[in-house]
């Protein structure tokens, strides 16, 4: 390439660079401008200090991050073993599993919500057997409903990552010296898959709590306090707060990205041990 | 009673048999070679001792107890992988010593088990690096380490050496054999290199498509391979076809030119049978001692390498190779030229046609 055609494609990239920038930040600027705005003439932090004052805020958010503890946990548990069993032992359903992972894609929140609802709402019997009480007849057990359909929603993104952390690492070769050595399955999960996976997991992890602290639906339709319907509520009663708790979630966000790549800086070793 | 006991091992996949008939005894301390070409079954043989595939029949004893249905982390078997299998997060002393903790170990015993497989693979000073620090002939010496540390009663390696560049290979090799030797513990080696298995084994087991075609020394094993298989395996031993011509005197008719075998053999006369002649024991006419063997050819070509000169010679269908010592006066025959190569009777091999399960 002469140095003609690279200056060329040098301006083309900035170009796209600079087009994708206004495309993903002029809104944030936006919103972030407009939330400055809640007192007349002036700019102001009001809407903040307004938003934060309530003490629904800090209750539905608190909340909110707490079902998203319990559904990163749920997920980890649920995810990570099977699929490490799908790589280790059932390679040729890694298809299988995968369209299963995407199916939250396909089935909306509101027809997953409203099956919840239909079974959850009276006893599941087996042959007149009451196998699982009414879950969603106390709010306590709503709660374990959410957070299993937080960790459905959630399943493509935790599942992607695990899959990739797991392609990165020799699982069988691994697991196989692990064994020889005279570990068992608890020690080989917890000592050897899980700290080579830590990367994947923290990503998926921070993918899963993006979507349950923002989510709506389920937690609407379940009459759970959480910070998506609160959201919700005050975007339609507030002007300015809304806005102001869009930049604050949007910072938290970035915070928790900054924390993952402080957290996973040199783990590159992770893949090139292997080889 | 041997140390690793297979009897009549056999491993079965969906739509082929990995392993068949498998017998075989290996003693205390010993160092057995599986040697073969890829999808022969020696991987699948090594991993059923490991406890990593189960025999769908026959059964396996390590020293005198049935390991059969045992599984792997039950087994106190070492093993050392081709692709290292370090574990990435851990550092060096850590992954040689995951298999002493996972036993409970006292810490101190640990930590001094640890120091003296350092110092045993000569890396005494790595201990605090992570696997990515170390190249690839260092990663195979933890391994190795790490294998060795929990004091297994057999030592498996499968093809550890394949991963790495050749003068590292021969290195690792003779610190392998140096380490086993020190150590005293029954180790079973799985390769396709013939000349790794010939120089570390104490017997070398060949195997082709599932089955063991010869098992002995690697003396044995170069100078008097049984069948077909393993004289083209090992070594470049020169196969042809011959008729006999008279079995009781052992004289056979190659391409229409006489030789005779050192032996009479057990075949009718007027059958055809596989022969092999050891490029080695060929030498040009007049220029050797041994004459009571010759067969006369053109030379096709000539190659130069190094030590040694492979010539390559024509008879009438068939081509033989043969190798002359270099030197700077040696005077090459040229290609198209007529020779008369000759060769002494025990340079002639009888091969058995086809692969039969051997009883170690």
């Amino acid at each position: 390439m002469n140095a003609r055609a690279a200056r060329n494609v040098s301006w083309f990239s900035w170009i796209v660079i600079v087009i994708g920038a206004i495309y993903f930040l002029a809104p944030l600027v936006g919103t972030f401008a407009y939330s400055l705005t809640a007192l007349r003439d002036q700019l102001s932090f009001a809407a903040y200090q307004r938003a934060f004052a309530d003490p629904k805020f800090v209750e539905s958010f608190v909340y909110s991050n707490l079902l998203a503890v319990a559904t990163i946990i749920a997920s980890v548990l649920l995810i990570v073993p099977t699929t490490y069993w799908v790589h280790l032992y059932l390679p040729k359903l890694r298809p299988v599993v995968e369209a299963i992972s995407l199916l939250p894609f396909v089935i909306p929140a509101i027809t997953l919500v409203f099956g919840y609802i239909r079974v959850y709402s009276r006893p599941v019997d087996v042959l007149g057997i009451d196998l699982i009480p009414p879950l969603l007849s106390t709010s306590a057990s709503t709660n374990i409903v959410l957070v299993a359909g937080y960790t459905v929603l959630s399943m493509p993104y935790m599942y992607r990552a695990v899959d990739n952390g797991l392609r990165a690492i020799d699982v069988r070769r691994l697991t196989e010296a692990a064994q020889s050595l005279g570990a068992g399955w608890g020690t080989i999960l917890f000592r050897v898959i899980l700290p080579n996976l830590r990367t994947a997991l923290l990503s998926g992890a921070l993918l899963t709590f993006a979507i349950v602290v923002g989510e709506l639906t389920l937690a609407t339709f379940l009459g759970i306090p959480a910070f998506g319907p609160y959201l919700q509520q005050l975007g339609q009663h507030k002007a300015y707060e809304p806005s102001a708790l869009t930049i604050v979630s949007f910072l938290l966000t970035w915070v928790a990205m900054v924390l993952i790549s402080f957290v996973t800086r040199g783990d590159t070793r992770s893949a090139a041990g292997t080889h | 009673m041997a140390f690793v006991e297979l009897h009549q091992v056999q491993k079965n996949f969906a739509t082929a048999t990995a392993v068949e008939n498998f017998n075989l005894d290996v003693e205390r301390g010993e160092f057995v070679s599986f040697l073969g070409p890829s999808g022969c079954g020696k991987t699948t043989t090594l991993r059923m001792i490991a406890g990593f595939e189960v025999p769908s029949s026959g059964t396996i004893r390590l020293n005198g107890a049935d390991v059969t249905n045992l599984p792997p982390n039950k087994r106190n078997v070492g093993m050392v992988f081709q692709s290292y299998a370090l574990f990435p997060n851990m550092t060096v002393a850590e992954n040689i010593a995951f298999g002493m903790t996972v036993a409970r170990k006292p810490k101190e015993e640990i930590t001094k088990r640890v120091d003296e497989m350092l110092r045993l693979i000569h890396l005494p000073q790595l201990g605090n690096r992570y696997p990515y620090q170390l190249s690839g002939g260092q990663q195979q010496r933890v391994a190795l380490a790490r294998a060795l540390a929990i004091q297994p009663q057999v030592l498996l390696l499968d093809e550890p050496l394949s991963a790495l560049d050749a003068k590292i290979r021969v290195s690792l090799r003779q610190e392998i054999r140096a380490i086993q030797r020190t150590l005293g513990i029954t180790t079973i080696y799985v390769t396709h290199d013939q000349e790794e298995a010939m120089s570390l084994s104490d017997r070398i087991v060949v195997m082709s498509n599932g089955r063991m075609e010869q098992v002995g020394t690697p003396f044995e094993i170069y100078n008097f391979p049984k069948t077909q298989f393993v004289a083209s395996f090992v070594g470049t031993l020169n196969q042809l076809q011959a008729r006999v011509s008279d079995a009781a005197s052992g004289k056979l008719d190659v391409e229409g030119q006489t030789i005779y075998a050192a032996k009479p053999f057990e075949k009718m006369t007027g059958e055809t049978v596989a022969i092999a002649l050891r490029p080695e024991m060929i030498d040009l006419d007049g220029s050797g001692e041994s004459e009571e063997n010759h067969l006369q050819g053109t030379v096709e070509d000539t190659t130069f390498l190094g030590s040694i000169v492979r010539t390559r010679v024509r008879l009438r269908d068939s081509i033989i190779s043969f190798d002359t010592f270099n030197n700077p006066n040696l005077t090459l025959p040229r290609a198209s030229e007529k020779i008369t190569m000759s060769f002494p009777r025990d340079a002639v091999l009888i091969l058995e046609q086809n692969a039969a399960p051997v009883q170690a």
